[in-house]
């Protein structure tokens, strides 16, 4: 196991840009998510770091040592891919076996590591079938399984969840995590769900444009974005920003509450005009303008039903509004975080 | 009102809407391609096993019964049996040179250099070229006077003048040659399923052998080749059925010659019941692809259900 670090790295398709120079930091035995949305350059990245794309220029350094030039089987690096790339004419147990194989272990070693590997993630039963006879979450183990039997210096994860259904992509974030945890290993993971990036990272590195935009725990990306594309891209519904003179206001949904439901003395108040809302449960999404701003704009709240009455949001009407001050966040002309408070 | 569907005016006969029966129609369709295959396939080969149970000739055409004693005949001959061997020989050998030249090819194709898409369609030639014109050019490369092969050899001071092979002369050589432009003529057609194998594993598997540390070569043969397996033997059996009844270039470019050398069971058949009018015989000799191809042909799809993937 070992520290990933990456100074300025640029790649070009051609002449297209891929990634403007991504540094980044990731400690030994630290779980960092890229988050971005698709053709962000997040699955280059990986892909670079594992050896199957080579930088145009910048380092790479694993465990200390710049790898620019070693190829991918002597990086030590394990990845896990979207659709799993398992190998549909070997078995479970030969899927497992391989990454050992080429390494050229010997068989008895092998034998104990395909174990060891198959226990930890619960699919001893499976060692005898084909992947094609798998359900999708036992293939994802599978898939693990094979990338962590020979402990890698570094775990890559593509976007492993995707091809789950809801329900299981639930249990398994916590499985991913909980295992990363127990055995440490440096894992790098990337998603477009912000849900998988705010439950499951140690750290997150928002990428937008093959940049990164901000690089944080998850509760600084989403109480401190950096800047409007981090504010708006992180959270559902994501933060209402209006242009003001010289630079923009953000807030989050969750943040703009009817006045009398603010407990704090220093607040700013808005006159807001519902047009409609959605009762989702356990919350109220309602979506409406403010007055003095750009009309058109839908700025959104997120209200917990139980403690709004519905007189305070009738449709059509002009209702107090306000944010606590400490919730407010500016930006400046360019969309960048003008003052951290 | 307007009504948009007209109702029925006429009383509908049994046959007004016979065409609307997707059964019906299907066997309208199908009809000419069945009956295709019936006249020209079907009947030729029962007049084959009717013929090759009896004793005609074109010389005495009376019908009689004799059983399998033209089949007890040329088992017995050993002229018959190196045909057998030849063909087996010619098969194989040009399937295997084919495929390997198939499976480089699709290498080189598949990766993107300047004028890969002319190259594609140049290297389709082989295969689209009228097979007789083809035989003709290459009778040039194999001639014992003219032979390109041999000029370019002599001119690289390979070899002398006296040494130059006498390419259908000398049996040994004369097969390989027949073989060689079978195989030229059948590595299009590798190439075109080994690229189409290749194009259809998943990225991320061939991703993923690379991190898992595959080099080239274990990334070929050991995951690569067990992956395009099953299509590949289907284009194997393609090729071999098509190989082993095939006359044209050994008729062509050799003449089933020297002596025998390069004659297959398609050639003899064609000598013994079309040419010497010995029409038992030759049905029997052309009978004789039958039961070797069934089990070619069964054991390699047996061979595939157990590879399914």
């Amino acid at each position: 196991m070992a520290a990933v670090l990456t100074r300025d790295i640029i790649k070009k398709f051609g002449e297209v840009p891929a990634i403007n120079g991504i540094s980044l930091t990731v400690p030994n035995g630290e779980f960092m998510v890229l988050l971005g949305p698709s053709g962000c350059g997040k699955t280059t990245f990986l892909r670079i770091i594992c050896g199957l794309e080579r930088q145009t220029s910048g380092d790479l350094l694993i465990g200390g040592n710049v790898v620019n030039d070693i190829p991918p089987r002597a990086r030590g690096v394990a990845m896990m891919f979207q659709s799993y790339g398992l190998y549909p004419h070997f078995s479970v147990r030969h899927n497992i076996a391989f990454p050992l194989k080429t390494q050229g272990v010997s068989s008895i070693e092998i034998n104990k590591k395909v174990e060891w590997a198959s226990q930890l993630l619960g699919i001893n039963h499976l060692l005898d079938r084909r992947p094609r006879q798998l359900s999708g979450g036992e293939r994802q183990r599978v898939a693990l399984a094979r990338a962590l039997v020979r402990e890698p210096t570094a775990l890559l994860l593509d976007e492993p969840l995707s091809n789950l259904d809801a329900k299981l992509r639930a249990s398994a974030r916590q499985e991913i995590k909980q295992f990363q945890q127990r055995i440490g290993v440096t894992t790098i993971y990337v998603t477009h769900d912000q849900v998988e990036a705010m439950g499951m990272g140690d750290r997150i590195a928002v990428i937008d444009g093959g940049r990164v935009r901000q690089v944080g725990t998850p509760a600084e990306i989403y109480d401190d974005p950096a800047d409007r594309f981090v504010a708006t891209f992180v959270g559902a519904p994501p933060m209402n920003i209006m242009a003001t003179n010289g630079g923009y206001l953000g807030f989050r949904p969750e943040n703009f509450l009817p006045k009398d439901m603010i407990e704090d003395d220093a607040f700013t108040e808005f006159s807001y005009r519902v047009d409609r809302s959605e009762y989702l449960g356990s919350e109220r999404i309602v979506y409406g303008a403010v007055e003095g701003f750009d009309p058109k704009q839908v700025i959104t709240a997120k209200l917990p039903p139980a403690h709004v009455a519905e007189e305070s949001i009738r449709p059509g009407q002009w209702h107090p509004f306000a944010v606590r001050n400490s919730a407010l966040r500016r930006f400046d002309k360019d969309g960048m975080r003008a003052s951290r408070h | 009102m307007v009504s948009i569907a007209e109702p029925v005016a006429k009383p509908a006969t049994p046959f007004r809407f016979l065409l609307d029966r997707r059964d019906l129609l299907g066997a309208i369709f199908v009809a000419p391609a069945i009956l295709y295959v019936l006249l020209l396939v079907g009947v030729p080969f029962l007049m084959a096993v009717y013929y090759s149970v009896s004793a005609y000739t074109i010389y005495d055409p009376s019908w009689s019964f004799v059983g399998l004693a033209n089949f007890e005949q040329i088992i017995g001959d050993p002229v018959f049996r190196q045909t057998l061997y030849n063909t087996f020989i010619f098969t194989f050998g040009s399937q295997i040179l084919g495929l390997i030249l198939g499976k480089f090819g699709a290498l080189v194709l598949l990766r993107p250099f300047f004028g890969r898409k002319f190259v594609r369609a140049l290297i389709i030639l082989p295969w689209a070229v009228p097979i007789a014109l083809a035989t003709v050019a290459w009778q040039w490369m194999f001639d014992s006077l003219y032979s390109v092969i041999n000029w370019t050899l002599i001119a690289l001071g390979l070899i002398t003048r006296s040494e130059a092979p006498n390419w259908l002369g000398n049996p040994h050589l004369a097969m390989l040659s027949v073989i060689i432009v079978n195989a030229w003529r059948f590595f299009p057609f590798a190439i075109v399923i080994f690229l189409a194998g290749i194009t259809s594993i998943p990225q991320d598997v061939l991703d993923a052998a690379t991190v898992d540390g595959a080099g080239f070569w274990r990334r070929n043969y050991q995951i690569i080749l067990p992956m395009i397996l099953p299509i590949t033997a289907i284009g194997l059996i393609f090729g071999i059925v098509f190989t082993f009844t095939d006359l044209s270039i050994v008729f062509l470019l050799a003449n089933g010659g020297p002596v025998g050398a390069t004659s297959v069971l398609g050639f003899q058949g064609f000598q013994t019941g079309i040419v010497s009018g010995d029409v038992s015989h030759g049905a029997a000799i052309s009978l004789f692809m039958l039961p070797v191809l069934l089990i070619v042909v069964i054991a390699m799809l047996r061979f595939i259900r157990r590879r399914e993937i």
